[in-house]
Protein backbone atom coordinates (compact mmCIF):
# COMPACT_ATOMS: atom_id res chain seq x y z
CA UNK A 1 0.00 0.00 0.00
CA UNK A 2 3.36 2.23 0.94
CA UNK A 3 4.40 1.50 -2.87
CA UNK A 4 0.72 2.43 -3.82
CA UNK A 5 1.10 5.88 -1.97
CA UNK A 6 4.35 6.35 -3.08
CA UNK A 7 3.70 6.30 -6.72
CA UNK A 8 0.99 8.40 -6.00
CA UNK A 9 2.72 10.71 -4.52
CA UNK A 10 5.27 11.26 -7.10
CA UNK A 11 2.58 11.29 -10.15
CA UNK A 12 1.26 14.03 -8.21
CA UNK A 13 4.44 15.64 -8.26
CA UNK A 14 6.30 18.86 -7.72
CA UNK A 15 5.87 21.31 -10.42
CA UNK A 16 9.21 23.11 -9.10
CA UNK A 17 11.28 20.15 -8.79
CA UNK A 18 9.97 18.84 -12.14
CA UNK A 19 11.87 22.02 -13.51
CA UNK A 20 15.41 21.10 -12.37
CA UNK A 21 16.30 18.81 -14.57
CA UNK A 22 16.08 19.51 -18.19
CA UNK A 23 13.46 17.93 -20.11
CA UNK A 24 14.86 14.74 -22.38
CA UNK A 25 13.60 14.75 -26.18
CA UNK A 26 14.24 10.94 -27.54
CA UNK A 27 14.41 8.75 -24.25
CA UNK A 28 10.54 10.13 -23.50
CA UNK A 29 9.57 8.70 -27.13
CA UNK A 30 11.33 5.53 -26.48
CA UNK A 31 9.47 4.94 -23.00
CA UNK A 32 6.40 5.61 -24.11
CA UNK A 33 6.68 4.00 -27.21
CA UNK A 34 7.87 0.67 -25.57
CA UNK A 35 5.78 0.31 -22.61
CA UNK A 36 2.83 0.87 -25.36
CA UNK A 37 4.24 -1.76 -27.03
CA UNK A 38 4.66 -4.73 -24.21
CA UNK A 39 1.45 -3.43 -22.93
CA UNK A 40 -0.11 -4.50 -26.63
CA UNK A 41 1.43 -7.82 -26.45
CA UNK A 42 1.05 -8.29 -22.72
CA UNK A 43 -2.62 -7.42 -23.75
CA UNK A 44 -2.55 -10.63 -26.44
CA UNK A 45 -0.79 -12.99 -23.70
CA UNK A 46 -3.60 -12.04 -20.84
CA UNK A 47 -5.91 -13.08 -23.42
CA UNK A 48 -4.09 -16.37 -24.31
CA UNK A 49 -3.83 -17.87 -20.85
CA UNK A 50 -7.52 -16.72 -20.49
CA UNK A 51 -9.00 -18.52 -23.34
CA UNK A 52 -6.34 -21.42 -23.20
CA UNK A 53 -7.89 -21.51 -19.44
CA UNK A 54 -11.37 -21.54 -20.39
CA UNK A 55 -10.57 -23.95 -22.93
CA UNK A 56 -9.07 -26.38 -20.63
CA UNK A 57 -11.44 -26.11 -18.34
CA UNK A 58 -14.46 -27.12 -21.27
CA UNK A 59 -12.45 -29.67 -22.40
CA UNK A 60 -11.96 -31.80 -19.43
CA UNK A 61 -15.74 -31.15 -18.46
CA UNK A 62 -16.55 -32.50 -21.67
CA UNK A 63 -14.04 -35.61 -21.16
CA UNK A 64 -15.51 -36.47 -17.94
CA UNK A 65 -18.82 -37.93 -19.81
CA UNK A 66 -17.23 -38.24 -23.10
CA UNK A 67 -18.03 -41.80 -24.32
CA UNK A 68 -21.02 -43.26 -25.69
CA UNK A 69 -22.04 -47.04 -25.90
CA UNK A 70 -23.58 -47.59 -29.76
CA UNK A 71 -25.91 -50.36 -29.88
CA UNK A 72 -26.54 -51.53 -33.48
CA UNK A 73 -28.08 -55.06 -33.58
CA UNK A 74 -31.30 -56.76 -35.59
CA UNK A 75 -34.56 -55.19 -34.17
CA UNK A 76 -35.28 -58.08 -32.16
CA UNK A 77 -32.25 -58.01 -30.18
CA UNK A 78 -32.22 -54.50 -30.26
CA UNK A 79 -33.92 -54.34 -26.33
CA UNK A 80 -31.68 -57.76 -25.01
CA UNK A 81 -28.39 -56.09 -26.49
CA UNK A 82 -28.99 -52.73 -24.26
CA UNK A 83 -29.52 -54.52 -21.19
CA UNK A 84 -26.74 -56.34 -21.65
CA UNK A 85 -24.11 -53.52 -22.21
CA UNK A 86 -25.62 -51.77 -19.18
CA UNK A 87 -25.03 -54.60 -17.05
CA UNK A 88 -21.52 -54.87 -18.04
CA UNK A 89 -20.96 -51.14 -18.17
CA UNK A 90 -22.52 -51.30 -14.83
CA UNK A 91 -19.81 -53.95 -13.65
CA UNK A 92 -16.65 -52.02 -15.12
CA UNK A 93 -14.62 -50.35 -12.47
CA UNK A 94 -13.79 -46.92 -13.29
CA UNK A 95 -17.33 -45.87 -14.64
CA UNK A 96 -19.39 -43.54 -12.31
CA UNK A 97 -22.55 -43.59 -14.02
CA UNK A 98 -24.21 -44.86 -17.46
CA UNK A 99 -27.73 -44.10 -18.64
CA UNK A 100 -29.47 -44.93 -21.97
CA UNK A 101 -30.33 -41.42 -24.14
CA UNK A 102 -34.16 -41.18 -24.50
CA UNK A 103 -35.17 -40.14 -28.22
CA UNK A 104 -35.31 -36.34 -27.73
CA UNK A 105 -31.73 -36.24 -26.53
CA UNK A 106 -30.69 -37.99 -29.41
CA UNK A 107 -32.95 -36.27 -31.85
CA UNK A 108 -31.12 -32.79 -30.44
CA UNK A 109 -27.73 -34.46 -30.83
CA UNK A 110 -28.77 -35.10 -34.84
CA UNK A 111 -30.63 -32.18 -35.42
CA UNK A 112 -27.54 -30.18 -36.27
CA UNK A 113 -26.85 -32.17 -39.23
CA UNK A 114 -30.37 -33.24 -40.05
CA UNK A 115 -32.36 -30.85 -39.53
CA UNK A 116 -35.31 -30.38 -36.84
CA UNK A 117 -37.54 -32.01 -38.78
CA UNK A 118 -35.85 -35.77 -39.13
CA UNK A 119 -38.52 -38.41 -38.42
CA UNK A 120 -36.59 -40.37 -36.00
CA UNK A 121 -38.83 -43.15 -36.10
CA UNK A 122 -38.91 -44.14 -38.75
CA UNK A 123 -34.81 -44.43 -39.26
CA UNK A 124 -32.69 -47.12 -38.05
CA UNK A 125 -31.30 -44.92 -35.69
CA UNK A 126 -29.13 -47.11 -33.02
CA UNK A 127 -30.31 -46.31 -29.25
CA UNK A 128 -27.27 -44.89 -27.51
CA UNK A 129 -26.07 -45.09 -23.61
CA UNK A 130 -24.10 -41.94 -22.32
CA UNK A 131 -20.84 -43.09 -20.26
CA UNK A 132 -19.78 -40.76 -17.05
CA UNK A 133 -16.23 -42.11 -16.16
CA UNK A 134 -14.96 -41.33 -13.04
CA UNK A 135 -11.92 -39.59 -11.74
CA UNK A 136 -9.94 -42.59 -12.04
CA UNK A 137 -11.25 -43.60 -15.66
CA UNK A 138 -11.78 -47.76 -16.65
CA UNK A 139 -9.93 -49.27 -19.29
CA UNK A 140 -11.21 -48.96 -22.79
CA UNK A 141 -9.63 -52.11 -24.14
CA UNK A 142 -10.75 -54.17 -21.57
CA UNK A 143 -14.42 -52.74 -21.55
CA UNK A 144 -14.54 -53.22 -25.63
CA UNK A 145 -13.45 -57.20 -25.21
CA UNK A 146 -16.34 -57.41 -22.72
CA UNK A 147 -18.83 -55.76 -24.51
CA UNK A 148 -18.15 -57.99 -28.03
CA UNK A 149 -18.54 -60.86 -25.75
CA UNK A 150 -21.85 -59.66 -23.87
CA UNK A 151 -23.82 -57.22 -26.63
CA UNK A 152 -21.98 -58.23 -29.65
CA UNK A 153 -23.87 -54.75 -31.69
CA UNK A 154 -22.72 -52.77 -28.50
CA UNK A 155 -19.92 -49.88 -30.09
CA UNK A 156 -17.76 -48.00 -27.22
CA UNK A 157 -16.75 -44.86 -28.75
CA UNK A 158 -14.75 -42.44 -26.33
CA UNK A 159 -14.35 -40.13 -29.44
CA UNK A 160 -13.25 -37.24 -27.14
CA UNK A 161 -10.56 -39.34 -25.52
CA UNK A 162 -8.16 -38.11 -28.56
CA UNK A 163 -8.78 -34.18 -26.61
CA UNK A 164 -6.77 -35.63 -23.92
CA UNK A 165 -3.38 -34.97 -24.51
CA UNK A 166 -5.67 -31.11 -26.40
CA UNK A 167 -5.87 -30.53 -22.62
CA UNK A 168 -2.68 -30.90 -21.50
CA UNK A 169 -1.94 -28.80 -24.13
CA UNK A 170 -4.23 -26.34 -23.16
CA UNK A 171 -2.90 -26.31 -19.94
CA UNK A 172 0.44 -26.09 -21.05
CA UNK A 173 0.01 -22.77 -23.64
CA UNK A 174 -1.85 -21.35 -20.33
CA UNK A 175 1.86 -21.16 -18.71
CA UNK A 176 3.17 -19.74 -21.44
CA UNK A 177 0.65 -17.17 -21.35
CA UNK A 178 1.88 -16.63 -17.96
CA UNK A 179 5.72 -16.47 -18.45
CA UNK A 180 5.44 -14.62 -21.43
CA UNK A 181 3.23 -11.87 -19.24
CA UNK A 182 6.58 -12.22 -16.28
CA UNK A 183 8.69 -11.74 -19.60
CA UNK A 184 7.32 -8.59 -20.86
CA UNK A 185 7.17 -7.45 -17.14
CA UNK A 186 10.91 -8.08 -16.96
CA UNK A 187 11.56 -7.05 -20.50
CA UNK A 188 9.94 -3.74 -19.46
CA UNK A 189 11.98 -3.36 -16.26
CA UNK A 190 15.39 -3.80 -18.17
CA UNK A 191 14.25 -1.00 -20.72
CA UNK A 192 13.22 1.03 -18.48
CA UNK A 193 16.42 0.65 -16.69
CA UNK A 194 18.59 1.26 -19.54
CA UNK A 195 16.11 4.68 -20.67
CA UNK A 196 16.94 5.67 -17.35
CA UNK A 197 20.72 5.52 -17.07
CA UNK A 198 20.83 6.58 -20.56
CA UNK A 199 19.12 10.27 -19.49
CA UNK A 200 20.73 9.85 -16.16
CA UNK A 201 24.34 9.88 -17.59
CA UNK A 202 23.00 12.82 -19.66
CA UNK A 203 22.41 15.06 -17.19
CA UNK A 204 25.16 13.94 -15.22
CA UNK A 205 26.15 17.74 -15.03
CA UNK A 206 23.10 18.78 -14.00
CA UNK A 207 22.96 16.17 -10.99
CA UNK A 208 26.39 16.99 -10.14
CA UNK A 209 25.31 20.80 -9.20
CA UNK A 210 21.89 19.82 -7.25
CA UNK A 211 24.08 17.62 -5.38
CA UNK A 212 26.40 20.76 -5.19
CA UNK A 213 23.58 23.00 -3.67
CA UNK A 214 22.54 20.38 -1.58
CA UNK A 215 19.79 18.01 -3.00
CA UNK A 216 19.45 14.51 -1.49
CA UNK A 217 19.46 11.55 -3.65
CA UNK A 218 15.79 11.43 -3.14
CA UNK A 219 15.19 14.66 -4.65
CA UNK A 220 16.96 13.72 -7.38
CA UNK A 221 15.83 10.26 -8.02
CA UNK A 222 12.09 11.82 -7.74
CA UNK A 223 12.81 13.99 -10.86
CA UNK A 224 13.31 10.87 -12.68
CA UNK A 225 10.94 8.36 -10.88
CA UNK A 226 8.46 10.63 -12.09
CA UNK A 227 9.23 11.26 -15.57
CA UNK A 228 9.57 7.36 -16.20
CA UNK A 229 6.43 6.34 -14.33
CA UNK A 230 4.46 8.90 -16.04
CA UNK A 231 5.60 8.12 -19.35
CA UNK A 232 5.19 4.02 -18.71
CA UNK A 233 1.44 4.56 -16.99
CA UNK A 234 0.71 6.83 -20.21
CA UNK A 235 2.39 4.29 -22.94
CA UNK A 236 1.22 1.31 -21.45
CA UNK A 237 -2.30 2.97 -21.04
CA UNK A 238 -2.47 3.27 -24.82
CA UNK A 239 -1.20 0.32 -25.79
CA UNK A 240 -3.54 -1.94 -23.52
CA UNK A 241 -6.81 0.15 -25.44
CA UNK A 242 -5.16 -0.52 -28.52
CA UNK A 243 -4.59 -4.30 -27.52
CA UNK A 244 -8.17 -4.69 -26.07
CA UNK A 245 -9.60 -3.08 -29.25
CA UNK A 246 -7.92 -5.43 -31.52
CA UNK A 247 -8.79 -8.56 -29.24
CA UNK A 248 -12.06 -7.19 -29.10
CA UNK A 249 -12.62 -6.82 -32.88
CA UNK A 250 -11.48 -10.34 -33.22
CA UNK A 251 -14.27 -12.52 -34.67
CA UNK A 252 -17.14 -13.76 -31.72
CA UNK A 253 -16.73 -17.39 -30.68
CA UNK A 254 -19.68 -19.43 -31.54
CA UNK A 255 -21.21 -22.20 -28.48
CA UNK A 256 -18.94 -25.05 -30.35
CA UNK A 257 -16.12 -22.45 -31.21
CA UNK A 258 -13.22 -24.11 -31.62
CA UNK A 259 -9.52 -22.40 -29.86
CA UNK A 260 -8.86 -19.42 -32.21
CA UNK A 261 -12.28 -17.88 -32.17
CA UNK A 262 -12.12 -18.46 -28.37
CA UNK A 263 -9.46 -16.10 -28.18
CA UNK A 264 -10.52 -13.08 -26.14
CA UNK A 265 -12.09 -12.07 -22.96
CA UNK A 266 -15.08 -12.69 -21.91
CA UNK A 267 -17.65 -10.70 -19.19
CA UNK A 268 -15.59 -9.67 -16.08
CA UNK A 269 -12.42 -11.03 -17.91
CA UNK A 270 -12.41 -7.32 -19.48
CA UNK A 271 -11.45 -6.02 -16.11
CA UNK A 272 -7.80 -8.08 -16.25
CA UNK A 273 -6.25 -5.73 -18.88
CA UNK A 274 -6.57 -2.98 -16.66
CA UNK A 275 -4.00 -4.00 -14.37
CA UNK A 276 -1.78 -3.51 -17.15
CA UNK A 277 -1.09 0.09 -17.02
CA UNK A 278 -0.81 0.37 -13.34
CA UNK A 279 1.17 -2.57 -13.13
CA UNK A 280 3.61 -1.18 -16.16
CA UNK A 281 3.75 2.06 -13.68
CA UNK A 282 4.93 0.18 -10.49
CA UNK A 283 7.47 -1.48 -12.98
CA UNK A 284 8.95 1.92 -13.82
CA UNK A 285 8.58 3.14 -10.69
CA UNK A 286 11.32 0.39 -9.24
CA UNK A 287 13.56 -0.14 -12.00
CA UNK A 288 14.20 3.83 -12.49
CA UNK A 289 14.54 4.64 -8.84
CA UNK A 290 17.01 1.45 -8.60
CA UNK A 291 18.60 2.79 -11.63
CA UNK A 292 18.69 6.47 -10.54
CA UNK A 293 20.64 5.53 -7.02
CA UNK A 294 23.00 3.46 -8.14
CA UNK A 295 24.21 6.43 -11.06
CA UNK A 296 23.85 8.61 -8.26
CA UNK A 297 26.31 6.98 -5.89
CA UNK A 298 28.71 6.36 -9.13
CA UNK A 299 28.30 9.69 -10.41
CA UNK A 300 30.01 11.48 -7.11
CA UNK B 1 33.86 25.27 12.45
CA UNK B 2 35.56 23.29 10.00
CA UNK B 3 38.13 21.86 11.24
CA UNK B 4 41.72 20.50 9.43
CA UNK B 5 43.65 17.53 11.31
CA UNK B 6 46.83 16.06 9.58
CA UNK B 7 44.85 15.91 5.86
CA UNK B 8 46.97 14.98 3.19
CA UNK B 9 45.03 14.33 -0.54
CA UNK B 10 46.30 12.68 -3.55
CA UNK B 11 44.41 12.12 -6.96
CA UNK B 12 46.43 9.20 -7.66
CA UNK B 13 49.44 11.23 -9.08
CA UNK B 14 51.35 11.43 -5.92
CA UNK B 15 50.34 14.12 -2.65
CA UNK B 16 48.98 16.94 -4.08
CA UNK B 17 48.86 18.20 -0.31
CA UNK B 18 49.87 17.15 3.31
CA UNK B 19 49.80 17.05 6.89
CA UNK B 20 47.27 20.14 6.49
CA UNK B 21 46.05 21.39 9.98
CA UNK B 22 43.96 24.04 10.11
CA UNK B 23 40.98 25.26 12.26
CA UNK B 24 38.31 28.28 10.63
CA UNK B 25 36.60 29.85 13.60
CA UNK B 26 33.07 31.19 13.29
CA UNK B 27 33.00 34.89 12.18
CA UNK B 28 36.89 34.46 10.27
CA UNK B 29 37.81 35.66 7.23
CA UNK B 30 40.72 33.81 5.06
CA UNK B 31 42.34 33.92 2.18
CA UNK B 32 43.93 31.20 0.54
CA UNK B 33 46.75 31.92 -1.86
CA UNK B 34 49.10 29.80 -3.89
CA UNK B 35 50.12 29.67 -7.52
CA UNK B 36 47.77 27.46 -10.50
CA UNK B 37 47.81 23.94 -9.58
CA UNK B 38 48.71 24.33 -6.22
CA UNK B 39 45.90 22.54 -4.89
CA UNK B 40 43.61 25.21 -3.90
CA UNK B 41 40.21 24.25 -5.29
CA UNK B 42 41.00 20.69 -4.29
CA UNK B 43 41.58 22.51 -0.36
CA UNK B 44 38.53 23.79 -0.84
CA UNK B 45 36.47 20.95 -2.08
CA UNK B 46 38.04 18.59 1.05
CA UNK B 47 36.07 22.03 3.27
CA UNK B 48 32.65 21.60 1.39
CA UNK B 49 33.02 17.68 1.15
CA UNK B 50 33.25 17.43 -2.24
CA UNK B 51 36.28 15.20 -1.56
CA UNK B 52 37.33 12.60 1.02
CA UNK B 53 40.99 13.34 2.14
CA UNK B 54 43.01 10.36 1.48
CA UNK B 55 45.11 10.90 4.90
CA UNK B 56 44.02 12.74 8.30
CA UNK B 57 40.71 13.84 9.05
CA UNK B 58 38.16 16.94 8.12
CA UNK B 59 35.49 17.94 10.39
CA UNK B 60 32.44 19.77 9.85
CA UNK B 61 30.65 21.62 12.34
CA UNK B 62 32.06 19.08 14.86
CA UNK B 63 30.92 15.96 12.90
CA UNK B 64 33.95 13.86 10.82
CA UNK B 65 33.12 14.44 6.95
CA UNK B 66 33.92 9.91 7.06
CA UNK B 67 30.94 9.55 9.11
CA UNK B 68 28.53 11.53 6.94
CA UNK B 69 26.33 9.84 4.81
CA UNK B 70 25.38 11.18 1.67
CA UNK B 71 22.24 12.93 3.22
CA UNK B 72 24.76 14.29 5.90
CA UNK B 73 26.39 15.85 3.17
CA UNK B 74 23.49 17.34 1.68
CA UNK B 75 22.73 18.80 4.66
CA UNK B 76 26.03 19.99 4.93
CA UNK B 77 26.44 22.21 1.80
CA UNK B 78 22.89 24.13 2.64
CA UNK B 79 25.05 25.06 5.63
CA UNK B 80 27.85 26.17 3.61
CA UNK B 81 27.76 28.58 0.62
CA UNK B 82 30.29 27.68 -2.09
CA UNK B 83 30.99 29.69 -4.68
CA UNK B 84 32.47 27.43 -7.16
CA UNK B 85 35.61 28.30 -9.83
CA UNK B 86 32.66 27.48 -12.67
CA UNK B 87 30.01 29.14 -10.87
CA UNK B 88 28.06 25.35 -11.95
CA UNK B 89 24.81 26.96 -13.20
CA UNK B 90 21.96 25.28 -14.62
CA UNK B 91 21.79 26.68 -17.99
CA UNK B 92 18.21 25.60 -18.91
CA UNK B 93 16.92 27.67 -15.58
CA UNK B 94 17.05 31.68 -15.09
CA UNK B 95 18.86 33.39 -12.97
CA UNK B 96 16.36 33.89 -10.54
CA UNK B 97 15.85 30.27 -10.30
CA UNK B 98 19.27 29.35 -10.10
CA UNK B 99 19.53 31.68 -7.46
CA UNK B 100 17.08 29.74 -5.65
CA UNK B 101 17.90 26.37 -6.66
CA UNK B 102 19.12 25.81 -2.95
CA UNK B 103 15.62 26.73 -1.46
CA UNK B 104 14.25 24.39 -4.12
CA UNK B 105 16.30 21.23 -3.87
CA UNK B 106 15.73 21.27 -0.34
CA UNK B 107 11.89 21.87 -0.38
CA UNK B 108 11.36 25.25 0.52
CA UNK B 109 8.85 27.25 -1.78
CA UNK B 110 10.90 29.91 -3.39
CA UNK B 111 7.72 31.65 -4.03
CA UNK B 112 6.84 32.12 -0.49
CA UNK B 113 10.85 33.70 -0.03
CA UNK B 114 10.10 35.63 -3.08
CA UNK B 115 11.17 39.35 -1.12
CA UNK B 116 13.72 37.37 0.14
CA UNK B 117 15.14 36.63 -3.19
CA UNK B 118 14.19 40.05 -4.74
CA UNK B 119 16.19 41.70 -2.46
CA UNK B 120 19.20 39.40 -2.42
CA UNK B 121 19.23 40.08 -6.23
CA UNK B 122 19.03 43.90 -5.26
CA UNK B 123 22.15 43.43 -3.37
CA UNK B 124 24.29 42.03 -5.52
CA UNK B 125 22.83 44.03 -8.48
CA UNK B 126 21.26 41.84 -10.67
CA UNK B 127 17.53 42.85 -10.44
CA UNK B 128 17.64 43.64 -13.95
CA UNK B 129 18.68 40.10 -15.22
CA UNK B 130 16.87 37.70 -13.19
CA UNK B 131 14.79 36.38 -16.03
CA UNK B 132 18.11 35.93 -18.44
CA UNK B 133 19.82 32.60 -18.70
CA UNK B 134 23.40 31.87 -17.12
CA UNK B 135 25.20 31.94 -20.65
CA UNK B 136 24.02 35.23 -21.43
CA UNK B 137 25.57 37.16 -18.26
CA UNK B 138 28.79 38.53 -18.14
CA UNK B 139 31.55 37.16 -16.37
CA UNK B 140 31.39 39.83 -13.04
CA UNK B 141 27.61 39.11 -13.09
CA UNK B 142 27.88 35.69 -13.68
CA UNK B 143 30.06 35.39 -10.52
CA UNK B 144 27.49 37.44 -8.43
CA UNK B 145 24.80 35.43 -9.31
CA UNK B 146 26.60 32.20 -7.73
CA UNK B 147 27.61 34.30 -4.37
CA UNK B 148 23.43 35.60 -4.52
CA UNK B 149 23.22 31.28 -5.10
CA UNK B 150 25.78 30.89 -2.20
CA UNK B 151 24.33 33.23 0.47
CA UNK B 152 20.56 32.41 -0.04
CA UNK B 153 20.21 29.69 2.36
CA UNK B 154 21.66 31.99 4.80
CA UNK B 155 24.80 29.76 5.78
CA UNK B 156 27.49 30.68 8.35
CA UNK B 157 30.17 29.61 6.23
CA UNK B 158 31.18 30.74 2.49
CA UNK B 159 33.45 29.50 0.45
CA UNK B 160 34.22 31.34 -2.46
CA UNK B 161 36.80 30.05 -5.34
CA UNK B 162 38.63 32.76 -7.16
CA UNK B 163 35.33 34.59 -7.55
CA UNK B 164 37.24 37.50 -9.25
CA UNK B 165 38.96 35.04 -11.61
CA UNK B 166 38.55 37.06 -14.76
CA UNK B 167 36.35 40.02 -14.12
CA UNK B 168 37.58 43.58 -13.99
CA UNK B 169 39.02 45.45 -11.06
CA UNK B 170 36.19 47.40 -10.49
CA UNK B 171 33.85 44.36 -10.36
CA UNK B 172 36.51 42.71 -8.30
CA UNK B 173 36.26 45.36 -5.49
CA UNK B 174 32.12 45.38 -5.47
CA UNK B 175 32.14 41.51 -5.12
CA UNK B 176 34.59 42.03 -2.16
CA UNK B 177 32.58 44.72 -0.79
CA UNK B 178 29.36 41.78 -0.67
CA UNK B 179 32.15 39.65 0.86
CA UNK B 180 32.99 41.97 3.73
CA UNK B 181 29.03 42.78 3.94
CA UNK B 182 28.86 39.01 5.13
CA UNK B 183 31.71 39.09 7.29
CA UNK B 184 30.41 41.98 8.75
CA UNK B 185 27.13 40.02 9.37
CA UNK B 186 29.15 37.05 11.49
CA UNK B 187 29.78 34.74 8.51
CA UNK B 188 32.71 32.80 8.50
CA UNK B 189 34.45 33.52 4.94
CA UNK B 190 36.71 31.30 3.06
CA UNK B 191 38.23 33.03 -0.69
CA UNK B 192 40.83 31.35 -3.05
CA UNK B 193 42.44 33.73 -4.66
CA UNK B 194 46.11 34.23 -6.55
CA UNK B 195 44.85 38.33 -6.79
CA UNK B 196 47.43 39.92 -4.01
CA UNK B 197 45.85 43.22 -4.73
CA UNK B 198 42.72 41.88 -3.64
CA UNK B 199 44.10 40.66 -0.40
CA UNK B 200 45.80 43.77 0.27
CA UNK B 201 42.18 46.00 -0.50
CA UNK B 202 40.58 43.03 1.99
CA UNK B 203 43.00 43.43 4.40
CA UNK B 204 41.92 47.40 5.16
CA UNK B 205 38.65 47.18 5.61
CA UNK B 206 38.98 43.37 7.90
CA UNK B 207 40.93 41.07 9.79
CA UNK B 208 41.88 38.59 6.97
CA UNK B 209 44.49 35.94 7.79
CA UNK B 210 46.06 34.64 4.43
CA UNK B 211 46.64 31.15 4.11
CA UNK B 212 49.27 29.97 0.92
CA UNK B 213 50.38 26.66 -0.44
CA UNK B 214 53.61 25.74 -0.76
CA UNK B 215 54.90 22.72 -1.10
CA UNK B 216 52.25 20.42 -0.83
CA UNK B 217 51.60 22.27 3.07
CA UNK B 218 49.92 25.17 3.99
CA UNK B 219 51.37 28.13 5.65
CA UNK B 220 50.21 31.54 7.02
CA UNK B 221 51.60 34.31 5.15
CA UNK B 222 53.38 37.15 7.48
CA UNK B 223 52.26 40.93 7.25
CA UNK B 224 54.80 41.15 4.36
CA UNK B 225 51.82 40.46 1.89
N1 LIG C 1 39.95 15.37 -10.63
C1 LIG C 1 41.30 15.44 -10.72
N2 LIG C 1 42.00 14.33 -11.04
C2 LIG C 1 43.36 14.38 -11.13
N3 LIG C 1 44.08 15.48 -10.93
C3 LIG C 1 43.43 16.62 -10.60
C4 LIG C 1 42.01 16.66 -10.49
N4 LIG C 1 41.65 17.91 -10.16
C5 LIG C 1 42.79 18.63 -10.07
N5 LIG C 1 43.85 17.86 -10.34
C6 LIG C 1 45.25 18.29 -10.31
O1 LIG C 1 45.58 18.71 -9.03
C7 LIG C 1 46.39 19.86 -9.08
C8 LIG C 1 45.77 20.99 -8.26
O2 LIG C 1 44.54 21.37 -8.86
P1 LIG C 1 43.65 22.50 -8.21
O3 LIG C 1 43.28 22.08 -6.83
O4 LIG C 1 42.53 22.75 -9.13
O5 LIG C 1 44.64 23.72 -8.17
P2 LIG C 1 44.35 25.29 -8.11
O6 LIG C 1 42.89 25.46 -7.79
O7 LIG C 1 45.24 25.78 -7.03
O8 LIG C 1 44.71 25.85 -9.42
C9 LIG C 1 46.55 20.24 -10.54
O9 LIG C 1 47.79 19.77 -10.98
C10 LIG C 1 45.46 19.47 -11.21
O10 LIG C 1 45.86 19.07 -12.49
MG1 LIG D 1 41.36 26.33 -8.77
Amino acid sequence: MSVAADILNVLRGDPQADRVVPPTGHTAWLTLFTSGAMAFLAVFALALSLATDRLAERWSSELARSATVRISAPAGQEEAQLRAALRVLEETPGIASARVLEDSEQRALLEPWFGPDLPIDALPIPRMIDVIEDDAGYDAEGLRLRLTAEAPGAVLDDHTRWRRPLVEAASRLRTLGVVSILLIGLATAAMITLAAQASLAANAQVIRVLRLVGARDVYIARAFVRRFTLRALSGAAVGTVLGAVAIALLPRASAEGGFLTGLGFQGLHWLWPLAIPPLAAIVAFWSTRIAAFRSLRELM
Amino acid sequence: MIELDDVSYNYGGGELLSGISLTLPPGSFHFLTGPSGAGKTTFLKLCYGDLLPTGGRVSAFGKDMRDMDRDDIARLRRRVGVVHQDCAFLDHLSVEDNVALPLTVSGRDPQGEEANLNELLAWVGLSAQARSFPPELSGGERQRAALARAVIMAPEIIIADEPTGNIDWEMSLRLLTLLVELNRMGKTILIATHDLNLIRTAKQQVQARVLRIRNRDLQLAGADL
